[in-house]
Protein backbone atom coordinates (compact mmCIF):
# COMPACT_ATOMS: atom_id res chain seq x y z
CA UNK A 1 0.00 0.00 0.00
CA UNK A 2 1.37 3.25 -0.97
CA UNK A 3 1.61 6.35 2.07
CA UNK A 4 -0.39 8.89 1.77
CA UNK A 5 2.63 11.07 2.20
CA UNK A 6 4.06 9.90 -1.05
CA UNK A 7 1.39 10.48 -3.28
CA UNK A 8 0.46 14.27 -2.59
CA UNK A 9 1.38 17.25 -0.25
CA UNK A 10 -1.01 17.58 2.56
CA UNK A 11 -3.20 19.84 2.33
CA UNK A 12 -4.23 18.39 -1.18
CA UNK A 13 -4.63 14.71 0.48
CA UNK A 14 -6.51 15.97 2.75
CA UNK A 15 -9.51 17.57 0.86
CA UNK A 16 -13.21 17.62 1.67
CA UNK A 17 -13.67 14.13 0.80
CA UNK A 18 -10.73 12.53 2.16
CA UNK A 19 -11.21 14.76 5.33
CA UNK A 20 -14.46 13.20 6.15
CA UNK A 21 -13.42 10.04 5.32
CA UNK A 22 -10.98 10.37 8.04
CA UNK A 23 -12.69 11.47 10.69
CA UNK A 24 -16.20 9.28 10.12
CA UNK A 25 -13.97 6.43 10.16
CA UNK A 26 -14.63 4.65 13.54
CA UNK A 27 -11.71 2.19 12.73
CA UNK A 28 -9.21 5.42 12.72
CA UNK A 29 -10.63 6.88 15.89
CA UNK A 30 -10.37 4.65 17.58
CA UNK A 31 -6.68 4.44 17.01
CA UNK A 32 -6.20 8.14 17.24
CA UNK A 33 -7.67 8.48 20.72
CA UNK A 34 -5.57 5.44 21.72
CA UNK A 35 -2.40 7.20 20.56
CA UNK A 36 -3.51 10.49 22.14
CA UNK A 37 -4.25 8.81 25.47
CA UNK A 38 -0.89 7.56 25.45
CA UNK A 39 0.84 10.66 24.27
CA UNK A 40 -1.26 12.49 27.23
CA UNK A 41 0.13 9.79 29.58
CA UNK A 42 3.63 10.64 28.84
CA UNK A 43 3.34 13.81 29.27
CA UNK A 44 2.48 13.87 33.04
CA UNK A 45 0.27 16.88 32.90
CA UNK A 46 -0.47 17.10 37.21
CA UNK A 47 -2.70 20.43 36.80
CA UNK A 48 -5.17 22.30 33.52
CA UNK A 49 -2.60 22.96 30.64
CA UNK A 50 -2.27 25.20 27.96
CA UNK A 51 -1.30 22.51 24.93
CA UNK A 52 -0.51 22.92 20.99
CA UNK A 53 -1.81 20.28 19.15
CA UNK A 54 0.25 19.82 16.27
CA UNK A 55 -1.42 18.96 12.52
CA UNK A 56 -4.85 18.75 15.02
CA UNK A 57 -6.82 17.85 11.62
CA UNK A 58 -10.18 17.72 12.50
CA UNK A 59 -9.87 17.92 16.44
CA UNK A 60 -9.96 13.82 17.22
CA UNK A 61 -6.61 14.13 19.24
CA UNK A 62 -7.52 17.49 20.11
CA UNK A 63 -10.95 16.56 22.28
CA UNK A 64 -8.99 14.45 24.04
CA UNK A 65 -7.39 17.13 25.55
CA UNK A 66 -10.46 18.91 26.49
CA UNK A 67 -12.40 16.03 28.22
CA UNK A 68 -9.57 15.11 31.15
CA UNK A 69 -11.29 14.91 34.25
CA UNK A 70 -10.18 17.49 36.89
CA UNK A 71 -9.25 14.06 38.63
CA UNK A 72 -6.62 13.47 36.14
CA UNK A 73 -5.28 17.03 35.86
CA UNK A 74 -7.66 18.27 33.44
CA UNK A 75 -9.57 19.31 31.45
CA UNK A 76 -6.87 21.22 29.12
CA UNK A 77 -7.16 23.98 26.74
CA UNK A 78 -5.62 23.30 23.41
CA UNK A 79 -4.82 25.58 20.19
CA UNK A 80 -4.20 23.56 17.07
CA UNK A 81 -1.93 24.21 13.81
CA UNK A 82 -3.38 22.14 10.58
CA UNK A 83 -2.26 22.79 7.05
CA UNK A 84 -5.45 21.34 5.52
CA UNK A 85 -8.85 24.10 5.57
CA UNK A 86 -11.11 20.90 5.18
CA UNK A 87 -9.56 18.95 8.05
CA UNK A 88 -10.30 22.14 9.86
CA UNK A 89 -13.36 23.20 9.06
CA UNK A 90 -14.96 19.77 9.86
CA UNK A 91 -13.30 20.12 13.30
CA UNK A 92 -15.43 23.69 13.41
CA UNK A 93 -18.35 21.38 12.15
CA UNK A 94 -17.54 19.06 15.25
CA UNK A 95 -17.76 22.05 17.31
CA UNK A 96 -14.61 21.19 19.06
CA UNK A 97 -13.07 23.45 21.85
CA UNK A 98 -9.44 24.12 21.01
CA UNK A 99 -8.54 27.36 18.67
CA UNK A 100 -7.71 26.77 15.54
CA UNK A 101 -4.89 28.46 13.01
CA UNK A 102 -4.29 27.38 9.42
CA UNK A 103 -0.82 26.68 9.45
CA UNK A 104 2.41 25.22 8.03
CA UNK A 105 4.55 23.56 10.52
CA UNK A 106 7.51 23.28 8.30
CA UNK A 107 7.04 27.40 8.21
CA UNK A 108 7.41 27.21 12.17
CA UNK A 109 5.33 27.90 15.34
CA UNK A 110 4.30 31.51 15.71
CA UNK A 111 3.98 31.60 19.19
CA UNK A 112 6.28 33.81 21.98
CA UNK A 113 8.67 32.21 23.85
CA UNK A 114 7.77 29.89 26.60
CA UNK A 115 3.43 30.07 25.60
CA UNK A 116 2.75 25.89 25.79
CA UNK A 117 2.90 23.99 28.68
CA UNK A 118 2.96 21.22 26.49
CA UNK A 119 2.61 19.96 22.69
CA UNK A 120 1.32 16.99 21.37
CA UNK A 121 0.79 15.71 17.52
CA UNK A 122 -0.30 12.45 16.67
CA UNK A 123 0.37 11.17 12.79
CA UNK A 124 1.58 14.49 11.52
CA UNK A 125 5.23 15.06 11.62
CA UNK A 126 6.01 12.25 8.68
CA UNK A 127 4.41 14.91 6.37
CA UNK A 128 7.53 17.12 7.15
CA UNK A 129 9.44 14.55 5.18
CA UNK A 130 8.28 14.73 2.45
CA UNK A 131 8.75 18.36 0.71
CA UNK A 132 10.44 18.75 -2.36
CA UNK A 133 10.51 22.15 -3.68
CA UNK A 134 13.50 24.62 -4.78
CA UNK A 135 12.68 26.64 -2.15
CA UNK A 136 12.58 23.81 0.68
CA UNK A 137 13.89 21.00 1.70
CA UNK A 138 12.69 18.26 4.54
CA UNK A 139 15.74 19.09 6.44
CA UNK A 140 15.18 22.54 6.23
CA UNK A 141 11.58 22.17 7.26
CA UNK A 142 12.14 19.88 10.03
CA UNK A 143 14.32 22.42 11.63
CA UNK A 144 11.88 25.23 11.75
CA UNK A 145 9.35 23.22 12.94
CA UNK A 146 11.05 22.19 16.15
CA UNK A 147 13.54 24.98 16.34
CA UNK A 148 9.62 26.93 16.76
CA UNK A 149 8.25 24.43 18.86
CA UNK A 150 11.28 23.89 21.51
CA UNK A 151 10.95 28.17 21.72
CA UNK A 152 6.90 28.25 22.18
CA UNK A 153 7.07 25.53 24.81
CA UNK A 154 8.11 26.70 28.28
CA UNK A 155 11.16 25.59 30.87
CA UNK A 156 10.73 21.93 31.67
CA UNK A 157 7.92 21.81 28.94
CA UNK A 158 7.28 18.13 27.44
CA UNK A 159 6.01 17.69 23.89
CA UNK A 160 5.22 13.91 22.48
CA UNK A 161 5.10 13.34 18.47
CA UNK A 162 3.64 9.89 17.12
CA UNK A 163 4.53 9.77 13.69
CA UNK A 164 5.35 6.87 11.21
CA UNK A 165 8.54 7.10 9.99
CA UNK A 166 8.67 5.41 6.80
CA UNK A 167 11.99 3.36 7.27
CA UNK A 168 14.81 3.81 10.21
CA UNK A 169 16.60 6.76 7.76
CA UNK A 170 12.90 9.08 8.73
CA UNK A 171 12.91 8.24 11.96
CA UNK A 172 16.77 9.17 12.57
CA UNK A 173 16.23 12.59 10.40
CA UNK A 174 13.11 13.16 12.42
CA UNK A 175 14.73 12.80 15.78
CA UNK A 176 18.30 14.80 15.18
CA UNK A 177 15.94 17.55 13.67
CA UNK A 178 14.82 17.54 17.25
CA UNK A 179 18.02 17.20 18.67
CA UNK A 180 19.12 19.88 17.19
CA UNK A 181 16.79 22.30 18.11
CA UNK A 182 17.77 21.80 22.04
CA UNK A 183 15.34 19.15 22.71
CA UNK A 184 16.20 15.82 25.18
CA UNK A 185 14.64 13.15 22.75
CA UNK A 186 13.50 9.66 23.59
CA UNK A 187 12.22 7.59 21.26
CA UNK A 188 9.50 4.89 22.62
CA UNK A 189 7.95 2.67 20.62
CA UNK A 190 4.57 0.53 21.17
CA UNK A 191 4.63 -2.80 19.19
CA UNK A 192 7.65 -2.85 17.54
CA UNK A 193 8.15 -5.12 14.79
CA UNK A 194 4.16 -5.65 14.17
CA UNK A 195 2.05 -3.74 11.64
CA UNK A 196 0.23 -1.63 14.32
CA UNK A 197 3.92 -0.82 15.66
CA UNK A 198 3.82 2.90 17.27
CA UNK A 199 6.68 5.47 17.33
CA UNK A 200 6.61 8.23 19.84
CA UNK A 201 9.57 10.86 19.86
CA UNK A 202 9.66 12.34 23.55
CA UNK A 203 10.67 15.58 23.87
CA UNK A 204 11.75 17.69 27.01
CA UNK A 205 13.26 21.52 27.03
CA UNK A 206 15.80 21.47 29.76
CA UNK A 207 16.98 17.33 29.35
CA UNK A 208 17.28 16.99 33.05
CA UNK A 209 13.58 16.10 33.33
CA UNK A 210 13.65 13.17 31.35
CA UNK A 211 16.21 11.32 33.50
CA UNK A 212 13.51 10.18 35.80
CA UNK A 213 11.13 9.55 32.87
CA UNK A 214 13.37 6.75 31.46
CA UNK A 215 13.96 5.01 34.70
CA UNK A 216 10.68 3.14 34.24
CA UNK A 217 11.42 2.32 30.54
CA UNK A 218 12.27 -1.22 29.52
CA UNK A 219 14.95 -1.20 26.57
CA UNK A 220 13.97 2.05 24.65
CA UNK A 221 15.94 4.01 22.68
CA UNK A 222 17.78 7.12 24.43
CA UNK A 223 19.20 9.47 22.49
CA UNK A 224 20.47 12.65 24.65
CA UNK A 225 22.40 15.38 23.09
CA UNK A 226 23.68 14.59 19.74
CA UNK A 227 25.29 11.32 20.53
CA UNK A 228 23.21 8.48 20.91
CA UNK A 229 22.82 6.11 23.58
CA UNK A 230 21.40 2.54 23.81
CA UNK A 231 19.90 1.45 27.04
CA UNK A 232 19.70 -2.02 26.90
CA UNK A 233 20.92 -3.54 23.37
CA UNK A 234 18.25 -5.56 23.38
CA UNK A 235 16.09 -2.67 23.98
CA UNK A 236 14.29 -1.96 20.62
CA UNK A 237 13.53 -6.24 20.76
CA UNK A 238 11.98 -5.52 24.01
CA UNK A 239 10.00 -2.95 23.27
CA UNK A 240 8.64 -5.48 19.99
CA UNK A 241 6.51 -8.24 20.35
CA UNK A 242 5.79 -7.89 23.88
CA UNK A 243 3.70 -4.64 23.29
CA UNK A 244 3.03 -1.52 25.29
CA UNK A 245 5.91 -1.58 28.18
CA UNK A 246 3.55 0.97 30.28
CA UNK A 247 4.45 2.09 33.55
CA UNK B 1 -10.05 32.43 17.82
CA UNK B 2 -9.81 33.38 21.81
CA UNK B 3 -7.97 36.30 23.37
CA UNK B 4 -6.18 34.28 24.89
CA UNK B 5 -4.47 32.65 21.84
CA UNK B 6 -3.76 36.28 20.57
CA UNK B 7 -2.05 36.64 23.61
CA UNK B 8 0.56 34.43 22.52
CA UNK B 9 0.40 34.87 19.03
CA UNK B 10 3.51 36.58 17.23
CA UNK B 11 3.88 37.47 13.63
CA UNK B 12 5.38 34.08 11.36
CA UNK B 13 7.05 36.30 9.05
CA UNK B 14 11.00 35.69 9.72
CA UNK B 15 12.07 39.08 9.95
CA UNK B 16 9.89 39.73 12.15
CA UNK B 17 11.23 37.28 14.80
CA UNK B 18 13.49 40.05 16.64
CA UNK B 19 11.21 43.10 16.38
CA UNK B 20 9.85 44.19 19.56
CA UNK B 21 7.12 45.47 17.04
CA UNK B 22 5.78 42.17 16.15
CA UNK B 23 3.77 41.34 19.01
CA UNK B 24 1.04 41.95 19.97
CA UNK B 25 -0.99 41.45 16.37
CA UNK B 26 -3.19 44.51 16.02
CA UNK B 27 -7.20 43.51 15.26
CA UNK B 28 -8.73 45.51 12.47
CA UNK B 29 -12.26 45.18 11.19
CA UNK B 30 -12.93 42.51 14.29
CA UNK B 31 -16.20 40.62 14.72
CA UNK B 32 -17.02 39.30 18.76
CA UNK B 33 -18.74 36.04 19.37
CA UNK B 34 -19.56 34.96 23.17
CA UNK B 35 -18.64 31.12 23.45
CA UNK B 36 -19.42 28.97 26.44
CA UNK B 37 -16.49 27.41 28.12
CA UNK B 38 -16.49 25.91 31.77
CA UNK B 39 -14.87 28.11 34.36
CA UNK B 40 -11.57 26.47 35.17
CA UNK B 41 -9.88 28.13 38.05
CA UNK B 42 -6.85 25.58 37.95
CA UNK B 43 -6.20 26.61 34.65
CA UNK B 44 -6.26 30.10 35.47
CA UNK B 45 -4.24 29.79 37.81
CA UNK B 46 -1.72 28.08 35.85
CA UNK B 47 -2.08 30.46 32.48
CA UNK B 48 -2.23 34.01 34.35
CA UNK B 49 1.80 34.29 34.96
CA UNK B 50 2.24 33.97 31.22
CA UNK B 51 -0.26 36.71 30.16
CA UNK B 52 1.23 39.64 28.83
CA UNK B 53 -0.90 42.00 30.52
CA UNK B 54 0.45 45.04 28.22
CA UNK B 55 -0.09 43.29 25.44
CA UNK B 56 -4.02 42.14 26.80
CA UNK B 57 -4.27 45.70 27.45
CA UNK B 58 -3.96 46.68 23.92
CA UNK B 59 -5.58 44.03 22.57
CA UNK B 60 -8.69 44.93 24.77
CA UNK B 61 -8.90 48.01 23.90
CA UNK B 62 -8.61 47.41 20.40
CA UNK B 63 -11.57 45.45 20.69
CA UNK B 64 -13.46 47.63 22.46
CA UNK B 65 -13.33 46.33 26.23
CA UNK B 66 -12.71 48.88 28.74
CA UNK B 67 -12.80 46.51 31.93
CA UNK B 68 -9.30 44.89 32.09
CA UNK B 69 -7.92 46.03 35.75
CA UNK B 70 -4.55 48.13 35.01
CA UNK B 71 -2.30 45.69 36.84
CA UNK B 72 -2.21 42.14 36.46
CA UNK B 73 -4.15 40.53 39.66
CA UNK B 74 -2.46 39.02 41.83
CA UNK B 75 -4.20 35.39 42.05
CA UNK B 76 -2.07 34.35 44.73
CA UNK B 77 -3.45 36.92 47.82
CA UNK B 78 -5.64 34.44 49.74
CA UNK B 79 -3.00 32.04 50.39
CA UNK B 80 -0.23 34.38 51.42
CA UNK B 81 -2.78 36.35 53.62
CA UNK B 82 -3.44 32.92 55.26
CA UNK B 83 0.03 31.83 55.66
CA UNK B 84 0.89 35.20 57.13
CA UNK B 85 -1.86 35.39 59.56
CA UNK B 86 -3.68 31.80 60.01
CA UNK B 87 -5.51 33.47 63.10
CA UNK B 88 -7.20 36.04 61.55
CA UNK B 89 -8.29 33.58 58.31
CA UNK B 90 -11.94 33.88 58.81
CA UNK B 91 -12.29 37.43 58.86
CA UNK B 92 -9.63 38.37 56.73
CA UNK B 93 -10.44 35.95 53.90
CA UNK B 94 -13.94 36.39 53.02
CA UNK B 95 -13.60 39.78 51.05
CA UNK B 96 -10.46 39.02 49.09
CA UNK B 97 -11.79 35.42 48.47
CA UNK B 98 -15.03 37.20 46.68
CA UNK B 99 -13.10 40.01 44.24
CA UNK B 100 -10.75 37.28 43.79
CA UNK B 101 -13.60 34.66 42.20
CA UNK B 102 -15.12 38.03 40.46
CA UNK B 103 -12.14 38.67 39.09
CA UNK B 104 -11.33 35.27 37.80
CA UNK B 105 -14.59 34.86 36.50
CA UNK B 106 -14.02 38.34 34.48
CA UNK B 107 -10.71 37.06 33.38
CA UNK B 108 -12.17 33.79 32.38
CA UNK B 109 -15.12 35.12 30.03
CA UNK B 110 -12.40 37.96 28.59
CA UNK B 111 -9.84 35.04 28.09
CA UNK B 112 -11.45 32.32 26.95
CA UNK B 113 -14.88 32.99 26.39
CA UNK B 114 -14.43 35.96 23.71
CA UNK B 115 -13.81 34.72 20.27
CA UNK B 116 -12.67 36.66 17.41
CA UNK B 117 -15.34 35.19 14.50
CA UNK B 118 -14.33 37.19 11.98
CA UNK B 119 -11.19 39.86 10.95
CA UNK B 120 -7.65 40.40 10.55
CA UNK B 121 -4.69 40.66 12.22
CA UNK B 122 -1.91 42.99 11.73
CA UNK B 123 1.89 42.72 12.34
CA UNK B 124 2.87 46.16 13.91
CA UNK B 125 6.33 45.83 12.09
CA UNK B 126 5.56 44.35 8.26
CA UNK B 127 2.12 45.09 8.16
CA UNK B 128 1.20 41.52 7.47
CA UNK B 129 -2.41 40.64 7.45
CA UNK B 130 -3.59 37.23 8.93
CA UNK B 131 -7.04 37.20 8.37
CA UNK B 132 -9.45 35.29 10.50
CA UNK B 133 -12.62 33.52 9.11
CA UNK B 134 -14.89 31.49 11.23
CA UNK B 135 -12.57 31.91 14.16
CA UNK B 136 -9.94 29.93 12.19
CA UNK B 137 -6.82 32.34 11.57
CA UNK B 138 -4.78 31.79 8.57
CA UNK B 139 -0.46 31.63 9.31
CA UNK B 140 0.20 30.48 5.87
CA UNK B 141 3.10 32.38 4.46
CA UNK B 142 4.01 32.91 0.98
CA UNK B 143 7.68 31.20 0.83
CA UNK B 144 9.76 34.18 0.49
CA UNK B 145 8.38 35.37 4.33
CA UNK B 146 8.98 31.93 6.19
C1 LIG C 1 -3.47 11.71 10.10
S1 LIG C 1 -3.98 13.36 10.33
C2 LIG C 1 -4.03 13.48 12.11
C3 LIG C 1 -4.98 14.52 12.63
C4 LIG C 1 -5.18 14.51 14.14
N1 LIG C 1 -3.95 14.78 14.84
C5 LIG C 1 -5.77 13.19 14.57
O1 LIG C 1 -5.15 12.52 15.41
O2 LIG C 1 -6.82 12.83 14.09
C6 LIG C 1 -2.53 14.28 9.90
C7 LIG C 1 -2.75 15.77 9.87
O3 LIG C 1 -1.49 16.43 9.73
C8 LIG C 1 -1.71 17.58 8.96
N2 LIG C 1 -0.43 18.08 8.41
C9 LIG C 1 0.37 17.45 7.55
N3 LIG C 1 1.42 18.24 7.23
C10 LIG C 1 1.25 19.40 7.91
C11 LIG C 1 1.99 20.61 7.98
N4 LIG C 1 3.10 20.80 7.27
N5 LIG C 1 1.52 21.62 8.77
C12 LIG C 1 0.38 21.43 9.49
N6 LIG C 1 -0.35 20.31 9.46
C13 LIG C 1 0.07 19.29 8.67
C14 LIG C 1 -2.67 17.11 7.89
O4 LIG C 1 -3.33 18.19 7.27
C15 LIG C 1 -3.61 16.23 8.71
O5 LIG C 1 -4.73 16.93 9.20
ZN1 LIG D 1 5.58 40.96 10.79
Amino acid sequence: MSRPEDTLPPDLFYNDAESRKYTTSSRIQNVQVEMTNRALSLLHLQTPSLILDIGCGSGLSGEILSSVAPSSGGPHIWTGMDISASMLEIALQRDVEGDLLLADIGQGVPFRAGTFDAAISISAVQWLCNAESSDTSPQGRLARFFGGLYASLKRGGRAVCQFYPKNESQRSMVSAAAIRAGFGAGILEDGGGTKGAKVYLVLSVGGGLLRGLWRGWRGWMLRRGVGEACKGRGGRRLGGKGGSSGF
Amino acid sequence: MKILTVNFLTCAVKACKSSPLSFPLHFQDAELEQSDIEYNAAFLRNILPRVDWEALKITANELGFTTVPIEKPDLTPTSTATDKNPVRLPINTSEPQATDEKTMRDLHTLLLETEVREGKMVCGNCGHEYKIKEGIANFLLPSHLV
